[in-house]
């Protein structure tokens, strides 16, 4: 099976040639998630740990700290599933994955050359779609039990006990899924521009994601010439 | 001064000043450096005689007047309890239970004055994230700092008797004070005071632990042989303790804990998840930075550029590796 080409994804030919990856509302979707991630983080550490209390005057006070965490957790729920809706058949995952992974080492020492070809995503970039869409809903889960305004009392103490806990774990690993996420995206040089003009360059598909160009080059999704 | 003896001495007709300060602080929310206390108050406890309380509420009102709260109206679902639960306009509630005793089969009325412990190991201040919040001071009093609360409710979770409330109105939490600002001027608990029947008293620690021995004693005597004092050692015994007839089977008065203990998912959220997870995200964060100045970043070559151009014109380029390519998934 040939793996789907997103519908948007098109090659424009020039030096360098340039590649859609993303369009502005796959963009602007991850600009909302990513803006309400770190604003929860911030929030969420400061709740979190004593040392971090300080950050609740990012949001004015403790109290208004409190009342919009929620809210944005809302913003990012409703964000990135319209993001994930628009990603997931892309990630799911493949055999190809595991010759992947298992040759991550290549990969670090800079010979990605000894890796397979991929479709447009990784498995590194799978791991951190599904890594973060199991957190979000295991995040926005517990954060309803536990929104003391409107739902907590619905809930009995043991369960609140227990959704914190879950919550706090959560957002501990999807801050460390958010830092791995970042830092991937600038040790390899070109990612950025992906999220930021919605293009890479026709070098970095080739170098990374191969398979991806082969098949937009071979289905002749190319548009026209800048 | 000390801590006062009594809750019956009526107080001086000269104002006071406070006897409770920042130095007799012994734990304060989410702060780590706590100045050591200049001075150790002798330890204050209520103690309330569940055999000898008649159900009048006249500490419940006593509570209201004092801390000036205003309770709803209430609406009768036929039960005794008025309000049905603890609110943040209510410390403390009388909650009443019919029991029939199995080895007498006799009907026994259980009213036992529901509030706020004052735990010695106090599970609303461990889990409060709020600098100052909640504080207990070296008589052994929890009190709720209500400008410093921010309403998150983890109180809530960490109590183990059910005790604290967030009001809707002002977004604080509210408990009983064990009438902090009566005690910081030489004065007991208005409950205490109020009540007609001598089942709440007041003093130190050690007088009531004193008082309730009186007291079980006579109970004994009457047939109760499990009569005992609730001093709950799980959370490093309390500052409101009771005598109960049944001091076997503390359940029986309306839930009361039979073992109340801060709950292990509080204590693994405030201990373990807290210092791996800082330890956790601050290596993710340092080992990124460090990779990031000490190792080559993962740069396009010219050549794949180059190759990129050739496929997109349509030139030969070199052809996928089968060896390592899935072909499907
Ligand atoms: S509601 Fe207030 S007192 Fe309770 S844990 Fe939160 S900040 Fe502390
Ligand atoms: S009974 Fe609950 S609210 Fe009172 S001191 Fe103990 S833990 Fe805190
Ligand atoms: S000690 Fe004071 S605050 Fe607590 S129940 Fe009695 S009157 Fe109310």
């Amino acid at each position: 099976m040939v793996e789907k080409i997103q519908p948007g994804d098109a090659i424009h030919p020039g030096k360098p040639v340039t590649v859609d990856r993303y369009g502005p509302a796959a963009r602007a979707n991850h600009w909302i998630t990513a803006l309400s991630l770190i604003l929860l983080g911030i929030s969420g550490l400061a709740l979190f740990t004593p040392s971090l209390y300080f950050l609740t005057g990012l949001f004015g006070s403790g109290q208004n700290t409190r009342a919009v965490h929620p809210w944005i957790g809302v913003v990012l729920f409703l964000s990135f599933f319209v993001f994930f809706f628009q990603l997931w058949r892309a990630n799911l995952p493949e055999r190809v994955d595991i010759v992947w992974l298992s040759k991550i080492r290549d990969l670090l020492s800079g010979h990605e050359e000894n890796l397979p070809e991929l479709g447009k995503y990784n498995a590194g970039q799978k791991f951190i779609f599904w890594g973060m869409t199991a957190l979000i809903l295991v995040l926005i889960a517990s954060g309803v039990v536990i929104w003391e305004q409107y739902f907590a009392e619905y809930f009995s103490i043991p369960a609140r006990r227990v959704a914190v806990l879950a919550h706090s774990v959560a957002a501990v690993l999807i801050i460390c899924i958010f830092i791995l996420h970042v830092y991937a995206a600038i040790w390899t040089r070109g990612t950025l521009q992906a999220m930021t003009r919605g293009t890479v360059t026709g070098g970095w598909a080739w170098r990374h994601h191969r398979k991806w160009l082969r098949e937009l080059a071979g289905q002749r999704k190319t548009g026209p010439a800048e | 001064m000390d801590s006062p003896r009594t809750a019956v001495s009526n107080p001086p007709t000269q104002p006071m000043a406070s006897n409770l300060g920042p130095g007799d602080l012994i734990r304060r929310s989410a702060t780590a450096e706590l100045p050591p206390p200049t001075r150790k108050l002798t330890e204050v406890a209520k103690l309330i005689d569940v055999s000898k309380c008649i159900g009048c509420k006249a500490c419940q009102s006593a509570c209201v007047e004092w801390n000036d709260t205003h309770p709803a109206v209430g609406e009768n679902v036929g039960a005794y309890e008025n309000p049905h639960d603890l609110t943040e306009n209510m410390f403390t509630l009388m909650r009443f239970t019919e029991w029939v005793n199995p080895e007498t089969d006799s009907l026994e009325w259980l009213i036992r004055k529901d509030g706020c412990m004052h735990c010695a190991d106090p599970g609303c201040l461990k889990a409060c994230p709020a600098p100052g919040a909640i504080v207990q001071y070296s008589n052994g009093i929890v009190d709720f700092i209500h400008e410093n609360c921010i309403g998150c409710g983890y109180c809530v979770k960490g109590c183990p008797f059910n005790i604290p409330r967030i009001s809707k109105a002002d977004h604080r939490s509210y408990k009983c004070t064990l009438c902090s600002d009566r005690v910081a001027v030489g004065q007991g608990p208005a409950c205490a005071k109020a009540c007609p029947t001598g089942a709440i008293v007041f003093g130190t620690k050690a007088d009531m632990i004193k008082h309730a021995e009186g007291r079980i004693t006579d109970l004994k005597s009457r047939g109760y042989a499990n009569a005992g004092l609730y001093d709950p050692p799980g959370v490093g015994g309390t500052h409101v303790m009771y005598v109960l007839h049944h001091n076997d089977k503390p359940h029986i008065y309306a839930n009361l804990p039979d073992d109340p203990k801060i709950s292990p998912l509080v204590q693994g959220w405030k201990g373990v998840t807290k210092y791996v997870g800082i330890a956790a995200m601050s290596m993710m964060a340092v080992g990124s930075v460090i990779h990031g100045v000490f190792a080559r970043p993962n740069r396009v070559a010219a050549e794949d550029e180059e190759n990129a151009e050739k496929l997109v014109e349509g030139k030969p380029v070199p052809p996928p590796n089968h060896a390592t390519t899935s072909e499907g998934r």
